[in-house]
């Protein structure tokens, strides 16, 4: 068995779930290889020969692939991996993006979001928003995977020696362009990855409101913002903030839940937080159902309170 | 230009899932369908570009057992002109579904076709990322906004960190997210109207695609359980509790 691992990263950093991506990797077994594929991204790879447990790092560098788009990366990730058993990449937007194409071109099924590895070809996935586990064995040569970074231990960013391997790679359809980027301030930790994640929802009432009373409290701890549909929905944050079934998934050390009800679509996102708290008014809101913490009372006169205690 | 939406029934989102007794599959007895959510937006991005006269015919095509008849006669109601149901009763991977609507797509030529980022059962996001490839087409996933060209379309798209915005080639399969537009619900006068409406049947063998999955489902079940906390009484409490019991600041 040798498992093809595509990283992500943005050029100049390694992102955080690839290492958990190793992590399934490595449960599945045999030798595992890590895909670096970007322009200018050589720092990335050579970073990446340190990572656990991965014998050989394949670098890629391709102008076309700046700002890749998912024809042009499922096309790339095709052409090399004939001889592998397993691919694997996160199931972030990124991930969730290209990957299907290469299992189409591939004619194999793919498994997306697996939480668990039961065996080399049997995995478990969540459905219906995490209401339920599916576990699923694969009969295809090639297994095609998304992994939930979130459901497995990062692996060690020291400790491995691996082989380098340029690789000739180009490709490019033309079939997209990309004629705008807007990224968010990056000031604060990355949702997907931050260690605390304030959360606010309906109940923070506007925009203003949002910003004013989560903000500070963020910042205090050092923590990532994100929000509910109906807060995104509200327009009190931008889409990319929105945790849940249909957003992003997140496991963090703690999770403040604040002014959110609580529903099944909204805890499929942050369940598997380690702890989590939870300020609403509503003594019977869905949200105390999984909070190790739940406080009632106005997360108006709560939210400052707690932030000038911290 | 015509305009192909897929449409997939599933249980509404209102309604928690369960495991069957067995654990053989999800309980779907009784138990209320819908139209899958995305496909109601994509359903709505692709009449309001006929209302902008951008489209001329939207076709609804839903893949799966007879009831989908049901969620078919829903899209025809919110405006599709015409349906068509591909039935089978086996259960279909995406992989199958995108072969299906590969052979439709060849037969109807559309310029574009709109899908839901995901279906809201299986959770898979793989359908519309699929189908493009198998024609070789361009794809814009998780589109939040939609501007129609005449070769090309300009979508914006979410992507990890904020936003993109992309040309793409037409024809070209475009993805919904939820942000993307506020679904209308369907008239009783149109609904009225929808029956009258065409509704072709076909299987999977006449489109001469086989739809054998190749993944063996072997259990449904519950996830792990998590413990239900306590409430606490103020701020102080929280802390404390935060810092002594949980350590986490
Ligand atoms: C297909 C589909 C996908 C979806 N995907 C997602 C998803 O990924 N993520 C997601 O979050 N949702 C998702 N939803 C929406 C989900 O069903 C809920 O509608 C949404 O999560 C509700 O957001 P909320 O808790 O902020 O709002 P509400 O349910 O309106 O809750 C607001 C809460 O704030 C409390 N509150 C109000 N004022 C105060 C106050 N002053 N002090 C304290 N508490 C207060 C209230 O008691 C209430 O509990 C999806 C829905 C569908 C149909
Ligand atoms: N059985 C089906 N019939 C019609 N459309 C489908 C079917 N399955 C998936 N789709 C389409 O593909 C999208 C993504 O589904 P999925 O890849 O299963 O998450 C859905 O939102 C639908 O637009």
């Amino acid at each position: 068995m040798t498992i093809l691992v595509v990283a992500e990263h943005d050029n100049q950093h390694l992102k955080a779930a690839t290492r958990h991506v190793l992590a399934a990797a490595q449960a599945i077994g045999g030798e595992v290889h890590l895909l670096v594929a970007g322009q200018h991204c050589a720092a990335v790879a050579e970073a990446a020969r340190a990572l656990s447990g991965v014998a050989c790092v394949l670098l890629v560098e391709n102008d076309a692939l700046e700002s890749a788009g998912a024809e042009c990366m499922a096309d790339l990730v095709l052409s090399l991996v004939h001889d592998y058993t397993h691919l694997l990449a996160a199931a972030s937007a990124s991930g969730k993006n290209w990957m299907p194409r290469v299992a189409a071109l591939l004619d194999v099924a793919q498994l997306s979001d697996i939480v668990r590895v039961d065996a080399p070809d049997t995995f478990t996935r969540p459905i219906y928003a995490g209401s339920v586990w599916a576990t699923v064995r694969s009969e295809d040569t090639i297994k095609v995977i998304t992994v939930r970074a979130t459901a497995f231990e990062a692996v060690a960013e020291t400790g491995g020696s691996a082989r380098l391997q340029k690789v000739d790679a180009t490709s490019d359809a033309g079939l997209s362009r990309r004629t705008h980027l807007a990224l968010n301030d990056s000031s604060r930790p990355e949702l997907e990855s931050a260690r605390v994640v304030v959360s606010g929802g309906r109940g923070l009432g506007s925009a203003e409101r949002f910003s004013a009373l989560l903000e500070p409290l963020a910042d205090k701890l050092n923590a990532a913002l994100g929000a509910s549909r109906a807060a995104v929905d509200s327009g009190y944050v931008s889409n990319d903030y929105q945790v849940g079934q249909t957003g992003k998934i997140v496991a963090p050390d703690l999770y403040i839940a604040v002014g959110i009800s609580g529903a099944i679509q909204h805890l499929a996102g942050m369940k598997a937080s380690r702890v989590i708290v939870a300020i609403n008014k509503d003594p019977d809101a869905p949200i105390f159902a999984v909070a190790d913490y739940g406080l009632v009372g106005d997360l108006n006169q709560v939210v400052p309170e707690l932030t000038s205690a911290l | 230009m015509k305009v192909l939406v897929p449409v997939k029934r599933v249980l509404d989102y209102n309604i928690k899932a369960r495991p069957k007794a067995d654990g053989s599959g999800v309980e779907l007895s009784g138990l209320k369908m819908s139209m899958n959510p995305f496909d109601e937006i994509a359903m709505e991005a692709a009449i309001r570009l006929k209302e902008a006269g951008q489209v001329s015919e939207i076709i609804a095509i839903s893949c799966g057992t007879q009831a989908c008849q049901e969620t078919l006669r829903t899209a025809l109601a919110l405006g599709a002109d015409r349906a068509v149901l591909v039935e089978t009763d086996e259960a279909l991977q995406p992989l199958a579904v995108a072969k299906l609507l590969k052979v439709l797509v060849l037969r109807e030529q559309p310029r574009l076709v709109i899908c839901g980022k995901q279906a809201i059962d299986d959770d898979a996001n793989q359908t519309g990322q699929m189908l493009a490839a198998l024609l070789g087409w361009a794809q814009a996933t998780f589109a939040s906004r939609i501007e129609l060209g005449t070769d090309h379309a300009s979508v914006t798209r979410e992507i990890d960190g904020g936003l993109e915005t992309l040309s793409i080639t037409l024809p070209a399969v475009i993805t919904t997210d939820l942000r993307l537009n506020e679904p209308r619900y369907a008239t009783l006068p149109n609904i009225m109207k929808a029956k009258k409406k065409p509704l072709e049947t076909l299987t999977p063998a006449d489109l001469g695609v086989d739809v054998t999955s190749r993944l063996t489902l072997l259990k449904v079940a519950e996830p792990p359980a998590r413990q239900g906390g306590i409430k606490v009484n103020d701020v102080a409490e929280l802390l404390d509790k935060l810092k002594n019991e949980a350590k986490v600041i």
